[in-house]
């Protein structure tokens, strides 16, 4: 199956571990990736800022990108969340709101991809340790995914996943949100990072980069020995 | 108390939100309380999601039809004997409500909770010309005899305090002498209101919703305070805003059943009233004259626009419930008696961008409260919204901003551009970066870097690695 792969920004940027574990893992369940060098970023920086205008110019790009790909993946229920509002934002304006409703349809997240496409439950991972999951807000609200990671996870051999309390509030991430207001942020992160702590995982497990980023440097700054992983890599370790 | 309830800088009200320990602990408990009840109210109804369908088509129903609504229930009211007061402003509406009272050479007048009284300022206009004014909720009443602080929850207005707090007020306030313990802090209170509602000559009450085909007021309590202040005094006022009614009873039960459930996670609350219109020939109790007052309050124009899901609202507070910003900073750090994601969404609306343009920004866009919401307001969609019209219409964005969202757009859409940016990034942020991570971070990242790491760029991008791989390079 050919699957092309949208990394997302962060993940390009920042945690290109993350995008390089997203294709040895598809790979090794028998896709053939492609990625086409002129993606960017979706966009939602600006839109979620309220500079709609701007962030079409970004969205546009995106939609010519993907325009030929069969399968669009990615690994952040962030990103393919803002995919799959494109048609909204599109609305009225015939030309661009077919092609955005095109690649809305055939965008998926990484882990709904595995389970919804391929019929995949158990990826063969091996990876010794406790973690906690940490459900991101958008993959879980607006994309609607809620099982897959954990049925993913729930058969990682050596894995022992504990739950983390009061999993449904925000990490406190938020994009700009987290420059814009950073001492509310900074507030959020902590009460997220203390629950994690609670539960005596040695690694946070996630599925979008910008959480992680977030919870990931609380805990460096803490000085905890916690691991944070994104569930891509969880998943591609045998 | 007006809308606006602060006239300090929202960066100073967060400031003392997120250090005052003693709010926080009683705002993060309160709402993993009210989270769990509901959880468990919504379940046991079963279908939720078809509920919150039908209630939000109810809303929407009654929006779309409003001006007949509105044109029916006060014809029934009319014809019940009471007397209907359209008021376009806030001013309007507390000014008619003086004269009534002032023409009844009033001196007592009690209330039961109102969020709309609130916000057209009824108590200090009455209690400018002298009228004794008490407010009969026990969390209204605490906060009125705590020198008039201002609500932090719509629901539950004095969840900021903890019950040390209320005994303290209470010594200093009432004479109270006894100790922290809930029921005799009720019992003291309690003791005190029913003189107060003996010898009160207006009651004054806000409406839940109420019921254009008959002509009825409802109301929902669980102190059972409003019915004694509909049934004692010799005149009654109703107070509500003008979006707040349904066409029949069974949209009324429908609607009272999603309102007790997110708001307190009960099936019904203790006491579920409809009142219509003054005293019958032969009735014991109720009032002698009825007067109901439908507040416009800016109201009419949300309608038709891209915010009009937010006059959908019923007043539950769930989305205040489960949002994790209200959390750290509680109610009053938003400077509106509205507080939290509705009030995010209706502050500036109703009382305009210049006081609230922060609001909207107070949300990490987590749709925690679209989802919590029974009536499906797409409140953090609005919230988005709002922010686009502060850039667009209301131009209220710093330049730098501007200018760094202007620049994302081009270099987002040019991936020459960003393949450049990406190239130098490593080495641009190279001076604060120790090892892996940058602790001190330039510019924006500062407030980011207050609590915790930035990661520096990867030395070798994602697609740089993909294109080495590809090509036959060597895979780092």
């Amino acid at each position: 199956m050919k699957v092309t792969l949208f990394a997302t920004c962060l993940v390009d940027l920042f945690q290109s571990n993350v995008g390089k574990a997203t294709v040895e893992l598809l790979e090794r369940l028998g896709c053939e990736i492609d990625f086409p060098e002129s993606q960017i970023c979706c966009g939602q920086p600006a839109y979620n800022s309220g500079y709609t205008k701007e962030s079409k110019e970004a969205m546009k790009k995106m939609i010519q990108t993907f325009e030929d790909a069969e399968y669009i993946v990615t690994p952040s229920g962030s990103c393919a969340a803002m995919f799959k509002e494109y048609p909204v934002l599109f609305k009225g304006d015939a030309e661009w709101e077919t092609k955005a409703a095109a690649l809305a349809a055939k965008t998926y997240e990484l882990t709904q991809f595995i389970v919804n496409v391929l019929k995949v439950t158990d990826v063969g991972a091996t990876f010794e340790g406790k973690a906690t999951y940490h459900t991101s807000c958008h993959m879980t609200r607006l994309l609607k995914v809620k099982e897959a990671p954990a049925i993913l996870l729930s058969h990682v051999k050596g894995l022992e996943m504990t739950p983390l309390p009061d999993a449904q509030n925000c990490c406190g991430f938020g994009g700009t949100f987290s420059v814009k207001m950073g001492d509310i942020s900074g507030q959020m992160v902590e009460e997220k990072v203390c629950n994690i702590e609670d539960t005596g995982a040695d690694f946070l497990i996630g599925g979008d980069a910008g959480c992680l980023m977030n919870i990931g440097g609380r805990i460096q700054r803490k000085g905890q020995p916690i691991k944070v992983l994104h569930i891509a890599e969880v998943l591609n370790s045998i | 108390m007006a809308m606006k309830t602060s006239s300090a800088k929202f960066k100073d009200r967060v400031d003392e939100g997120i250090h005052n320990d003693f709010m926080r602990l009683a705002v993060s408990s309160a709402q993993e309380r009210l989270h769990g009840r509901r959880l468990t109210a919504v379940d046991e109804l079963g279908s939720w999601e078809d509920w919150r369908s039908l209630g939000e088509e109810i809303r929407q129903h009654v929006l779309s039809n409003l001006d007949f609504y509105l044109h029916q229930l006060a014809e029934n009211v009319s014809k019940r004997g009471g007397h209907v007061f359209f008021a376009e402003t806030a001013e309007e509406a507390s000014g008619y409500i003086k004269d009534v009272i002032v023409k009844k050479k009033a001196k007592k007048v009690v209330k039961s909770k109102s969020m709309v009284t609130e916000e057209i300022n009824l108590n200090a206009t009455l209690e400018a010309v002298g009228l004794d004014v008490v407010e009969t909720d026990l969390g209204e009443y605490i906060l009125q005899v705590d020198d008039h602080d201002p609500p932090s929850h719509i629901v539950a207005p004095a969840l900021h305090k903890n019950k040390e707090q209320i005994r303290d007020v209470f010594k200093e306030k009432l004479a109270y002498t006894k100790t922290e313990n809930p029921e005799e802090l009720t019992a003291h209170v309690r003791g005190i209101l029913r003189k107060d509602f003996l010898s009160a000559d207006v009651g004054i009450t806000g409406c839940n919703f109420a019921i254009a085909e008959t002509g009825s007021i409802g109301l929902v309590t669980n102190e059972g305070n409003a019915d004694l202040v509909t049934a004692l005094p010799k005149t009654q006022i109703t107070v509500m805003g003008m979006e707040r009614l349904v066409p029949t009873f069974d949209e009324f039960e429908v609607l009272v059943s999603l309102l007790t459930r997110s708001a307190v996670g009960q099936r019904l609350t203790s006491y579920i009233t409809a009142l219509t219109g003054p005293r019958d020939e032969g009735d014991v109790d109720g009032p002698e004259e009825f007067h109901l007052v439908i507040v416009d309050n800016g109201r009419s124009s949300i309608l038709g626009t891209e915010f009009q899901s937010v006059l959908q609202c019923i007043r539950c507070a769930a989305c205040i419930n489960v949002c994790p910003v209200y959390r750290q900073v509680g109610g009053h750090s938003y400077g509106s008696i509205y507080p939290g994601p509705i009030g995010a969404v209706l502050s500036p609306l109703l009382g305009g961008y210049d006081d609230f343009k922060e609001l909207p920004y107070a949300s990490t866009l987590c749709a925690a409260c679209t989802d919590a919401c029974p009536v499906k307001i797409p409140l953090h969609d609005l919230l988005r919204k709002h922010r686009e019209v502060i850039v667009e219409k209301e131009k209220m964005v710093p330049f730098s901003e501007k200018m760094a969202m202007k620049a994302f757009g081009i270099g987002a859409a040019s991936p020459m551009l960003y393949k450049f940016g990406s190239k130098m990034a490593p080495s641009a942020m190279s001076p604060f970066k120790t090892g892996d991570i940058i602790s001190k971070g330039p510019g924006p990242l500062k407030t980011w870097t207050e609590s915790r790491e930035f990661p520096a760029p990867s030395k070798e991008s994602f697609r740089d690695w993909f294109k080495n791989r590809e090509t036959g390079g060597k895979p780092s």
